[in-house]
């Protein structure tokens, strides 16, 4: 949507919040309906399908071989991209490189890294020389809001699905062929994102939303442990803001577990 | 009270030095040590904004970028800005937006560039405290300052600033906060690390009197070039 459009659109949903509604009618602390879908590419060697209302995000992981980090000889390593290109909304087919889908890349990577989700060390080859590399790559298919939580549930659910490659004797990757073995996810982070909107925070916001906004806030965590957090946007939040918000979040915590906790 | 290993309290800072106005180009510039940190800021603009699509027709954009000079850490460092630099330069430039009146100076870029020379921990922070004061020097009407500072835990301990040691310690949390003041308002947050809740939230309320200090200095050096009669915050 162009600027003015966005604009005007933007003051029927400021007008809405401040009367206590969202333009679906949801609770100001409500996600909107969560559904994960796994294994549903056999090109990857672990995937998921993420709908968070409208949105959509596909998750693939792909291991490659490859060598440690100097200063971490014995562990493997993990890299989260989340791509957000013209398919999934009509504001990514053109203009400026994606600093948003950087900066939600790097925010849902944080997470999972603080949170020592992955066991790097069970990740190592032979030590000081090969490792495992796990490559987490997001794509938004539909873009509707709220990217970086459905793309940390997305990664998540890829990884809590992916199977870890044979080897051959030269330790290179069978393609296809898996060791029995899945991997093992140690923590679940979650990200909860809010937006403030004339002086309202809300949970799990739409694109609109997004564009009513602006200050925003994502944290991680691990059931009442803060692992990241990132606030976004020119707006400013104040202290209890964010300490409501750390409440919120780990009241909601365990709802989105669960919905993870369930995929085989 | 334990001592770190620099000596400091937990509750201390480094010691900041306050340079205004060194780059003679720039309409606003700011020369900052920070401990063993030291940052050039400037800034230029506002001025038409290219390519426009990147522009807003209701305010001015601020661009701001985050650098670190390829010896400023251990092993050199590529000059070409990696996705860390980017998000650090993005939303420090957010926190700038919330205290400058952008909105006086529609479709028009603030150029805020930093440059890190020399790096031991708490280099975002202390970029974008010496930004905010470039911007100041350069004249531009502001609602407060932005007062960084980098609040977190290691060996056991929730402290104040810490250097790139303590940043290594095997439970080190790091949280970047900075405050818009006087209004006392969080512009820019970030942490990564393994805390519980409550532990977090004192750190963010540590945060407020940190910044409390850093903006004690701001404030200092900018009536030491700038000196006016009465309270500063009027």
């Amino acid at each position: 949507m162009s600027d003015i459009l966005n604009l005007i659109n933007a003051g029927s949903i400021k007008e809405k919040i401040k009367n206590g509604k969202r333009e679906d009618n949801r609770g100001f602390e409500d996600f909107r309906d969560l559904e994960i879908k796994t294994s549903v590419l056999s090109s990857a060697d672990g995937s998921a399908w993420v709908k968070l209302g409208k949105t959509e995000i596909v998750a693939g992981i792909k291991f490659a071989v490859g060598t440690p980090y100097p200063d971490s000889p014995d562990e493997g390593s993990m890299s989260l991209n989340l791509e957000l290109t013209g398919i999934s909304s009509p504001d990514f087919s053109t203009g400026p490189p994606q600093i948003d889908a950087l900066e939600y890349g790097r925010v849902a990577d944080r997470a999972i890294r603080s949170a020592e989700a992955i066991d790097f060390k069970k990740l190592s080859i032979v030590a000081g020389e090969k490792v495992f590399i796990i490559f987490v790559d997001c794509i938004a298919i539909n873009a509707d809001g709220n990217l970086i939580d459905a793309t940390e549930i997305a990664a998540l659910a890829a990884l809590k699905n992916a199977k870890i490659p044979k080897l051959d004797e030269k330790n290179n990757i069978i393609s296809k062929e898996y060791s029995d073995k899945k991997l093992e996810l140690l923590n679940i982070p979650l990200s909860f994102t809010f937006e403030k909107i004339e002086g309202k925070i809300i949970v799990d916001p739409t694109e609109s939303e997004e564009y009513a906004s602006d200050a925003r806030f994502s944290l991680g965590l691990v059931k009442d442990t803060v692992v990241s957090c990132q606030k976004s946007k020119n707006g400013v939040f104040t202290e209890e803001e964010i300490f409501t918000m750390v409440d919120i979040s780990v009241n909601k915590y365990n709802e989105i577990l669960k919905k993870i906790e369930a995929l085989e | 009270m334990s001592t770190r290993l620099d000596g400091r309290k937990k509750d201390d800072l480094r010691p900041i030095k306050i340079e205004l106005g060194v780059v003679k180009s720039a309409a606003g510039s700011c020369y900052l040590e920070w401990g063993k940190n030291t940052v050039v800021a400037t800034v230029h603009g506002p001025r038409p904004m290219f390519p426009k699509h990147l522009s807003n027709s209701q305010r001015a954009v601020v661009d701001y970028r985050y650098r670190m000079a390829p010896f400023s850490v251990s092993d050199r460092k590529s000059p070409v800005p990696g996705k860390r630099d980017k998000e650090i330069s993005l939303v420090s430039g957010f926190a700038l937006e919330s205290v400058i009146m952008t909105e006086k100076f529609p479709n028009t870029v603030i150029n805020v560039n930093t440059l890190i020379l020399s790096a031991d921990a708490g280099t975002r922070v202390a970029a974008l405290t010496a930004a905010s004061l470039a911007c100041a020097d350069a004249g531009l009407p502001m609602k407060g300052l932005v007062s960084a500072v980098a609040i977190g835990r290691a060996n056991g301990d929730l402290i104040y600033d810490l250097t790139k040691d303590e940043e290594d310690a095997p439970d080190a949390v790091d949280t970047a906060i900075a405050i818009t003041m006087p209004q006392k308002e969080i512009a820019l947050l970030q942490m990564d690390g393994f805390v519980n809740k409550d532990d977090w939230k004192k750190m963010v309320s540590m945060g407020f009197s940190a910044a409390e200090k850093v903006y004690a200095l701001q404030k200092n050096a900018l009536l030491e070039k700038y000196p006016v009669n009465g309270d500063i915050n009027e």
